[in-house]
């Protein structure tokens, strides 16, 4: 047997708490495209209005075997594992920043299949591992 | 049973737990950092930067179950008027800003090798910018608004909004796609984090939550020490 104004207090806070959590879920949902720090390239070919002079980000993995550099530039391919866009770039790299991981590149479509990226960011994934583990798992896909 | 919860009581308990944790805290402290920074491998892609991670994930944990901590704490006090409460609630909230900002810095000092950048306006690290001010004006609240009551009042209505943030923190590398990688230690499923890293995670977090409980227990006897202050000076 709680006092009525606890009471009156606890049924307060309740409608409080539901109208606020239906507005942050509300605001949210309507900032939904804003909130997703980059597009897959499967976002970028389903678009459709793409506006081809706004800065853009465009995030995956680095394509193995497709990483080109060469003293102008640095070229390389970002997949999705479904859709791939092609991508140049002139300027300085992260450390991390290798083939097989993931990546974000800054900069303008030039067009749904060609991305030129004025800056690169390494996305780096939760595994953590000491190096002897890491090449002993790869010994053994090797096998 | 109920005596023990009168501020009298309470105060020579917190003594002899603030003695206790003195005793053991700066050993404890000295092994866990001596795993973290010199025994523990360096990452196989990461090398030794890796280290500020036994840092930056205890404090972010800090950071989250403070403030969840603080909002349940304020949500009780508004509905039932218990006193000790808001003297939690005072405590609490400069150590979960702490933390906090602990851990936006330390990711910032990672961010810079790893990612290239200090700092993304991706849904990770705003939403944890947005824990720190919650944390900044619920302090600036109790600071300066001098009606208790009052005060009280508002700061419990902006820690519920802030709960709502809480999950949102949690979620949002899986919700939105960030630039911050998502949790590699998980309730449910596979842990991505090798056991010889793991372990020295966990001692860093246990050697911080008794950090927290000794500036804690400080602070909640300076609040009581305040309050006897001010009744005698009403005498």
């Amino acid at each position: 047997m709680l006092p009525k104004k606890v009471k009156k207090r606890a049924s307060l806070f309740t409608v409080f708490l539901s109208i606020s959590v239906i507005g942050v879920f509300l605001i949210l949902s309507a900032l939904n495209d804003n909130i997703l720090y980059f597009n897959s390239p499967t976002d970028i070919k389903i678009k459709q209005d793409i506006d081809y002079e706004k800065k853009i980000r465009v995030g995956g993995m680095v394509k193995k075997n497709t990483l080109n550099i060469n003293d102008q530039e640095i070229k390389f391919i970002i997949t999705d594992f479904k859709n791939e866009i092609s991508v140049s770039f002139k300027g300085t790299i992260p450390n991390l920043f290798a083939e097989g991981k993931g990546v974000v590149a800054e900069g303008k479509l030039k067009d749904k299949k060609f991305f030129v990226a004025d800056r690169i960011l390494a996305k780096h994934d939760e595994n953590y591992m000491p190096p002897e583990l890491k090449k002993i798992m790869e010994d053994s896909n090797a096998k | 049973m109920l005596n023990f919860f009168y501020n009298s009581n309470l105060f020579n308990w917190i003594e002899k737990l603030i003695k206790f944790i003195n005793s053991i805290f700066f050993v404890l402290l000295l092994i866990s950092l001596s795993f973290a920074l010199i025994f523990s491998p360096p990452d196989y892609l990461q090398g030794d930067s890796v280290r500020i991670m036994y840092v930056h994930v205890p404090s972010s944990w800090i950071g989250l179950a403070s403030f969840t901590f603080l909002a349940i704490s304020s949500i009780l006090s508004f509905i039932f008027k218990i006193k000790n409460l808001k003297l939690i609630i005072k405590s609490i909230a400069p150590i979960g800003l702490m933390f906090t900002c602990i851990s936006i810095v330390t990711g910032s000092i990672w961010g810079r090798p790893t990612w290239g950048t200090f700092w993304v306006w991706d849904a990770r690290l705003t939403s944890m910018l947005i824990l720190a001010l919650f944390y900044i004006i619920i302090i600036a609240i109790h600071k300066y608004i001098y009606d208790e009551e009052k005060a009280n009042k508002i700061s419990s209505i902006i820690a519920s909004v802030g709960l709502i943030n809480i999950p949102i923190i949690k979620y949002s590398v899986e919700w939105w796609s960030t630039l911050h990688q998502p949790a590699s230690i998980k309730i449910m499923g596979n842990t991505t984090i090798h056991s010889s890293m793991l372990m020295p995670l966990l001692l860093m977090f246990f050697v911080l939550i008794l950090y927290c409980a000794l500036i804690f227990l400080m602070k909640y006897k300076t609040e009581i020490i305040r309050i006897k202050k001010k009744n005698l000076k009403r005498l």
